[in-house]
């Protein structure tokens, strides 16, 4: 039995000195490695799971999009090897603290997974549309209430129709409002008074559960406006939003570029690398209404998992995971300095 | 052959044993069952009193939590309920008494097809099909008769309205209660019905005298089970609606209540700790509402079958 872990460590070790993945020892890791948490994250996380299950066949990987929420409460009571979350962990109620008290020490937390949110709108003969951060604050809490109100008219070139205006917002609990809602907090000044939450604030406007539901809607009715996740527009005219001078579409390059130019939070551990979205960023070509999922783990790990669970996010880091990712998800790769750093800190997963 | 009458004798009492002993333990297990949801229930759901707004999505007790989402339960239900009972108590009497005989049983089929159809098939036809397709009967009420509270409008553009909503809900009912109604209104004692037919009665005269008293009792069975699916359905309405808490009789707008069934399942999957036993409290109202709208039907079937004499 010892020389049977001792032969794992070893090739794990091996491995490990290794970047790419694909050129690790025939036999590969073995074992289970179990994460919980973001929905938004759960075609990333299948295109990682079937590349590290590839490589490792004896390994099994297995994430349960059950939901941010309920992902980071399984990690912290040890339910969870590692969990993925469209919100850092939150110091303020205590979450950090409590990672630390899981794990032992500071928990690892680095951003695996980053999406642009784009703004869909259903106005027939309309294919351009250009907004900026407080209209569209005045269309979702209901100010603005006709396309062809000056508001949109005095950003548009085109003749906008006098269609009334039903804004549509998640009904269910979701990472993406919470980063709509942050978006606008942080863009719209008095426009918008509402805290980020993913809870949709208001009482307004129409409600619809999930991507898919909130698609369904705004193709239903005419007139309607959302925001959904980049990836799942489902063929839906697409806004562009004010950046500085420039409107910008949604791309995974925008929302990488807007990430590379955020700074960290301030405050936290070392190992914690939660970013302060920079929303009103005015790089060039810089879309910073997206969404960034984190993976949360611990810096250590009993002996008979650390080489899985290590080797598992790592993979989900490296620069060929955030690439399958993209292929997969239509999420943005990490921008490279921060992949590096994220890599690096996933590399200190120690033994415990 | 006397031993032969005692061996038969003995495996009957055995049989008889058997099919006693499997009824009653089938009665228990649905009574243990019952007490273990309300246990469940009423366990995770009472530390929901001391929840905040952090866990009450904004509101600022329980009771301003769950009053919203018991308005919106009961209006849809409701509402279902206008639409399908008469329905469903017209199509069973087509098919049982008034249409010839094989066009009544294609009838029957076609309705009892609608059970076997998923309830998310049905959110997505409410959203894709229904709702659009209601859109400008909903834009003429708001026109026309925005002085009711009802149509008061703004009209909804998605037509994803609670009155969509009860809509899909009154066809999911449907069969249940036309299934029903169906086998009571056939088992209508013939000699009752060729009496009042002798009497020289039209056939709407004996469907009137013979069929419905005698399937009084039955007929309120049959809808109340309809309302339980109606109170209790969840994903088609999670889909259709358009849910955004408020407490409105307008029944044509975008902003609507939430029901307590499609409330959880939209908000369960995101929440934890004091916000899971919320949605578990709300649950045990729902829970509550369905037994005391059975017991009410139960009582009022009593006291009609007294005060006839049966």
């Amino acid at each position: 039995m010892a020389v049977v872990a001792l032969g794992l460590t070893l090739s794990a070790c091996a491995a490990a000195n290794e970047t790419q993945l694909t050129s690790q020892h025939e036999a590969g890791m073995s074992g289970t490695v179990n994460g919980a948490g973001s929905s938004a994250q759960q075609a990333a996380q299948e295109a990682w799971r079937a590349s590290f299950q590839k490589a490792n066949p004896s390994a099994t990987v297995n994430y349960n999009p059950s939901g941010s929420g309920a992902g980071r409460e399984q990690f912290l009571s040890g339910g969870a090897d590692f969990a993925g979350s469209d919100a850092a962990l939150d110091p303020a109620a205590g979450e950090v603290a409590a990672a630390r008290k899981r794990c032992g020490a500071d928990a690892i937390e680095v951003p695996d997974y980053v999406s642009p949110i784009a703004i869909v709108y259903h106005l027939p003969g309309v294919a351009h549309l250009r907004l900026d951060a407080r209209t569209l604050a005045g269309i979702f809490t209901g100010k603005v209430t006709r396309w062809n109100d000056p508001a949109i008219a005095a950003l548009n070139s085109t003749t906008l129709p006098s269609t009334p205006i039903t804004p549509v917002h998640r009904s269910d609990s979701s990472g993406t409002t919470d980063n709509f809602t942050d978006y606008l907090h942080a863009t719209a000044g008095r426009a918008w008074t509402a805290a980020p939450s993913g809870d949709w604030p208001l009482r307004s406007g129409e409600g619809a559960s999930g991507t898919s539901g909130m698609v369904s809607a705004v193709r239903a009715g005419r007139g309607a406006i959302a925001y959904v996740d980049e990836s799942q527009t489902g063929g839906l005219s697409v806004a562009s939003i004010r950046v500085g001078t420039k409107f910008v579409a949604p791309s995974a390059a925008g929302a990488a570029k807007a990430l590379s130019v955020s700074a960290l939070e301030p405050g936290r551990p070392s190992v914690d690398l939660a970013v302060k979205v920079d929303r009103n960023t005015t790089a060039p070509g810089a879309y910073p209404l997206m969404l960034t999922s984190y993976v949360i783990a611990c810096p250590s790990y009993p002996a008979a998992r650390v080489d899985l669970v290590k080797g598992y996010l790592a993979h989900v880091v490296s620069a060929e995971g955030q690439q399958q990712a993209a292929r997969a998800a239509g999420s943005a790769p990490l921008p490279q300095r921060l992949q590096k750093k994220a890599a690096a800190l996933i590399d200190t997963i120690a033994s415990s | 052959m006397s031993t032969d009458v005692w061996a038969g004798t003995a495996r009957r009492r055995l049989a008889d044993h058997a099919f006693a002993g499997t009824t009653r333990s089938a009665g228990l297990v649905i009574l243990l069952a019952l007490v273990g949801v309300v246990v469940f229930l009423t366990g995770e759901g009472l530390p929901a009193l001391t929840a905040g707004a952090v866990d009450l999505r904004g509101h600022g007790n329980l009771v301003a939590y769950l009053w919203p989402l018991l308005f919106g339960t009961v209006l849809a239900a409701a509402l279902a309920m206008l639409i399908a009972a008469p329905l469903s108590i017209g199509v069973a009497l087509a098919t049982s008494h008034f249409a010839p005989r094989p066009v009544g049983r294609a009838i029957g089929y076609a309705v009892d097809l609608l059970a076997a159809i998923p309830s998310v098939v049905y959110g997505l036809w409410g959203i894709g099909v229904l709702g659009p397709w209601l859109v400008p009967i909903y834009q003429w009420l708001g026109e026309h008769l925005s002085w009711l509270p009802f149509f008061s409008g703004p009209v909804s553009a998605t037509g994803r309205t609670i009155l969509t909503a009860a809509v899909v809900l009154a066809i999911m009912v449907l069969p249940i209660v036309t299934a029903i109604a169906r086998e009571i209104f056939t088992q209508t004692p013939t000699l009752q019905e060729e009496a009042a037919l002798a009497l020289g009665a039209t056939r709407w005269e004996m469907v009137r005298l013979a069929v419905l008293p005698h399937a009084r009792a039955g007929l309120v069975s049959a809808v109340m089970l309809g309302l339980g699916r109606a109170l209790g359905e969840t994903m088609a309405v999670a889909m259709v609606l358009s849910a955004t808490g408020v407490v409105t009789l307008d029944l044509t707008s975008s902003t609507n209540p939430s029901t307590i069934a499609a409330n959880i399942a939209l908000n369960f999957p995101e929440s934890s700790g004091l916000a899971v036993n919320a949605l578990i409290a709300s649950g045990l109202v729902l829970f509550a509402l369905t037994l005391a709208v059975n017991v009410a039907a139960r009582a009022v079937v009593a006291s009609r079958a007294r005060s006839l004499g049966r």
